[in-house]
């Protein structure tokens, strides 16, 4: 991020396609209205910027990668997703309002310079790897550098 | 380059729905010399309260915007 002092930070901890959607909504119209926006994405967010393989090395990690695979498209509403029947049904409603796919926001975010930062703990924790990661994103960070973001923020928003 | 008044770049946002007209309309702006006019039309009643505060936030101009049956018709004088 550069200097500049109203810039928009997105911390993302929920991985709910729904969240995920208003997240990068938000993300696009800042960017669009030439703000710097950054999104720290932590615990189950992870998913939205997970390149979708299966992750994990130790038994519970490899547990963790299975019950929570990521991937943009592979994540589910937060209200009615009955094991992926809800997902399907959201995005058959989203076809036919037009409403942009999740992937293809994500895509516009990272056209218009949304900075997607990894949370390193979280990583650590589920035992995701860089390479488990969309290529797109920055280096991980910890709390330190997402502070720094939100302080030069005139907006932080917890999702 | 039409003259001041001119309209300077076109655009059709039908049926493009929030957030992808104020992307488009941000990224068509930029193509625009300082004081060039774009005009847009648009289906998503949203951007009758969203091109304003967009503009708001830019620094530029909205010089009309209004509503003809379902379409938003809008123009926009880029000065930033």
């Amino acid at each position: 991020m550069g200097d500049s002092t109203d810039g928009v930070t997105l911390i993302i901890i929920s991985g709910d396609m729904d969240k995920v959607i208003a997240a990068f909504s938000i993300a696009i119209g800042a960017a669009a209205s030439g703000k710097e926006t950054g999104m720290f994405f932590t615990f189950w967010g992870l998913k939205a910027i997970q390149k979708g393989n299966l992750t994990g090395k130790s038994f519970f990690g490899s547990m963790m990668g299975l019950m929570n695979r990521g991937g943009i498209n592979r994540i589910g509403p937060s209200r009615f997703n009955f094991w992926g029947i809800g997902r399907w049904m959201f995005n058959q409603m989203m076809k036919a309002h037009k409403i942009t796919p999740l992937e293809e926001l994500r895509k516009v975010a990272i056209e218009l310079g949304v900075k997607l930062i990894p949370c390193e703990m979280s990583m650590e924790v589920m035992e995701i790897k860089r390479e488990d990661l969309i290529d797109e994103v920055s280096d991980s960070c910890g709390v330190a550098t997402m502070l720094e973001l939100a302080y030069r923020s005139k907006v932080t928003l917890f999702i | 380059m039409s003259g001041e008044t001119g309209v300077n770049l076109t655009l059709n946002l039908e049926g493009l729905l929030c957030p992808i007209p104020v992307v488009k309309v941000s990224k068509a702006i930029k193509e625009l010399p300082i004081g060039g006019v774009l005009e847009a039309t648009a289906t998503d009643p949203g951007v009758l309260a969203d091109i304003p505060a967009w503009a708001r936030t830019t620094g530029n101009e909205v010089v009309k915007i209004e509503r003809e049956g379902k379409l938003v018709r809008f123009s926009l004088r880029r000065l930033k």
